[in-house]
């Protein structure tokens, strides 16, 4: 008999097929990353480095990716192969959770390139550190991915409305969180901001971890907020499942 | 019963979709839903699938409530709606086989079913491609290979043949009687397309506004509601004037309406030969649903367009 495990698996295969049939999608999506990496680093003050730069772009290129995801069910909403689904045996919350997880897929994929094009250039990977690193990624993912899940659910036939909601939280989260300049010079509502912003936490856990800081603070808040968001965006987003119709 | 709803309702917030429906389906039966866009075709299937929970009453599908045990209820039945079940980004090989894992089948036997079902709706040629590069009619192939693939006692079609040429819709037609001759399936289905639901099912319910107007077998329907048109045509307006008057015709364009036609014309003629009145030809007329649809609403099905 069926369980919410094997449900999962069976969703999360699913969604990873085409993922897997063409790989190279994934080197598509990195295109985006790759040319902030290009044209800002050149630009970076005096004092910041790669070492600062790259695991912030690493969390960027998983915001970017999985921010967008909800785009596919939206997808699978209008043309009616999501119906298809909810009719199925499946269990609701593994129609949510098993999407979710494929997330991780990806962003290891992409996470992987963007630290292979650094190496050269004077990038340095502590392999514990990156570990770490990675799975606190992981968390960040599912969860951002749940909610960008839940906003396809709720936008359902507007698609209008999925684009602009994410566009525009996409660019706040991404510069609050001091991904592309540092925010602590910044004033004080401004920090204020980056503070309240769960993503600032797990880049400046990256930040640590990938230089091999691994047993410090800021990992521990990285973990917290990045399981937090997964948390947070797997309960709204499996409510929001139970819903759908 | 394999369906049995108990003035099943459903309102969204102003709309009345369902207006008290009360209806049995008996296992086996081959049952159209016949109606224009708007009836609430969908969102009684939609209801019967466990999709959308009812406002009001209550609807037992193969014995069991729609609400309150949905997850048996999607077990026993396969559902094809008005929309593509495959992913676009999906193969279809791919997405008939995590369809029988959603359903709980080893992977081994999920191969073997999709390379069977493959083969019987001929999608060979097309089962490893993109869906996204399937033609109208493959992908609702491919729709129907999804729907079967448990073999369900009871399927649900909503608006199967919606956008396929005459070609793919009489195939599709060929299928539905197939699954029912080999399997004993009980099949419902709506449709707006008044010759689908004449020439497949053996059992039509009208709807409109979201009411059941009529329920019977279409000969039933027609007999019942319309009448079968005898036209007569005569060589003069004098001639015809006093046919009509003679046979004291519900008079338009010279048309007599009668039950069973075919068979009352010897013995019209022979009233009009008596009369002195020989008719230049004579037409009998059998209704189509179309007039039982315009008999009962004062509307035609056929100025609806057709949509998604
Ligand atoms: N989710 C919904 N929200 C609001 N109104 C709806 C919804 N679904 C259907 N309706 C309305 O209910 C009525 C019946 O629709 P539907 O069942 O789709 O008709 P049919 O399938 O017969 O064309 C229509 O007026 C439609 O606009
Ligand atoms: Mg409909």
């Amino acid at each position: 008999m069926s369980s919410l495990v094997t449900d999962t698996r069976v969703v999360f295969s699913r969604e990873l097929r085409p993922v897997l049939r063409s790989p190279f999608s994934i080197v598509f999506s990195m295109v985006q990353p790759l040319f902030f990496l290009a044209l800002f680093a050149p630009l970076l003050p005096d004092g910041t480095s790669l070492q600062w730069f790259v695991p912030g772009i690493i969390v960027m290129s998983c915001l970017f990716g999985t921010s967008m995801t909800g785009s596919n069910l939206l997808y699978e909403i209008q043309t009616g192969s999501h119906e298809r689904m909810l009719v199925t045996p499946l269990r609701r919350p593994a129609l949510l959770i098993g999407r979710a997880l494929k997330e991780i897929v990806p962003m290891l994929a992409q996470a992987v390139l963007i630290v292979l094009v650094c190496v050269p250039f004077g990038f340095r990977l502590h392999p514990l550190g990156a570990v770490f690193g990675l799975l606190i990624l992981a968390g960040f993912c599912v969860g951002l991915g749940a909610l960008s899940y839940t906003l396809a659910l709720a936008s359902k036939n507007q698609e209008w409305l999925f684009w602009t909601v994410q566009q525009t939280l996409l660019f706040p989260l991404l510069l609050l969180a001091g991904v592309l300049l540092p925010i602590e010079d910044g004033p004080a509502w401004l920090r204020f901001l980056s503070k309240i912003n769960p993503m600032t936490y797990v880049v400046n856990a990256e930040r640590g971890l990938f230089d091999g800081d691994v047993w410090s603070r800021a990992s521990g808040y990285g973990l917290i907020a990045a399981a937090a968001v997964a948390l947070v965006g797997l309960m709204i987003g499996v409510r929001a499942m139970q819903r759908s119709d | 019963m394999m369906i049995a709803t108990r003035e099943l309702t459903k309102r969204f917030k102003s709309v009345t979709a369902v207006d008290g429906i009360t209806l049995d389906v008996a296992e086996g039966e081959l049952v159209a839903l016949l109606g224009p866009n708007g009836a609430g075709k969908s969102t009684t299937l939609r209801m019967l699938t466990t999709l959308i929970p009812p406002t009001a009453g209550s609807a037992e599908v193969a014995g069991l409530d729609v609400v309150t045990r949905q997850r048996e209820v999607r077990r026993r039945i396969g559902y094809i709606g008005q929309g593509n079940g495959a992913g676009h980004s999906q193969r279809g090989r791919d997405e008939l086989i995590s369809q029988g894992r959603a359903y709980g089948l080893p992977v081994r036997q999920a191969r073997a079913r999709a390379t069977e079902l493959i083969d019987s709706l001929g999608l060979g040629e097309v089962a490893d491609r993109a869906v996204s590069t399937l033609s109208g009619g493959q992908r609702r192939r491919l729709d129907i290979a999804m729907g079967l693939f448990h073999a369900p006692e009871l399927l649900f079609l909503d608006e199967p043949s919606t956008g396929l040429d005459p070609q793919n819709r009489a195939n599709l037609q060929e299928h539905i009687v197939r699954l029912r001759r080999e399997h004993g399936t009980t099949i419902v289905l709506t449709t707006h397309y008044l010759e689908e639901a004449d020439s497949l099912a053996e059992r039509v319910i009208v709807i409109d506004h979201g009411r059941i107007i009529a329920d019977d077998s279409p000969e039933r329907l027609k007999a019942k509601h319309v009448g079968d048109r005898i036209v007569l045509t005569f060589h003069s307006e004098e001639d015809a004037g006093r046919a009509a008057h003679l046979l004291q015709a519900a008079r338009k364009d010279d048309q007599v309406t009668a039950d069973n036609g075919p068979a009352q014309v010897p013995e019209i003629l022979e009233e009009l030969r008596t009369a002195g009145l020989t008719p230049a030809a004579v037409e009998t007329r059998r209704p189509t649903l179309d007039d039982v649809f315009l008999t009962l609403t004062g509307r035609s099905l056929r100025d609806e367009t057709p949509e998604a």
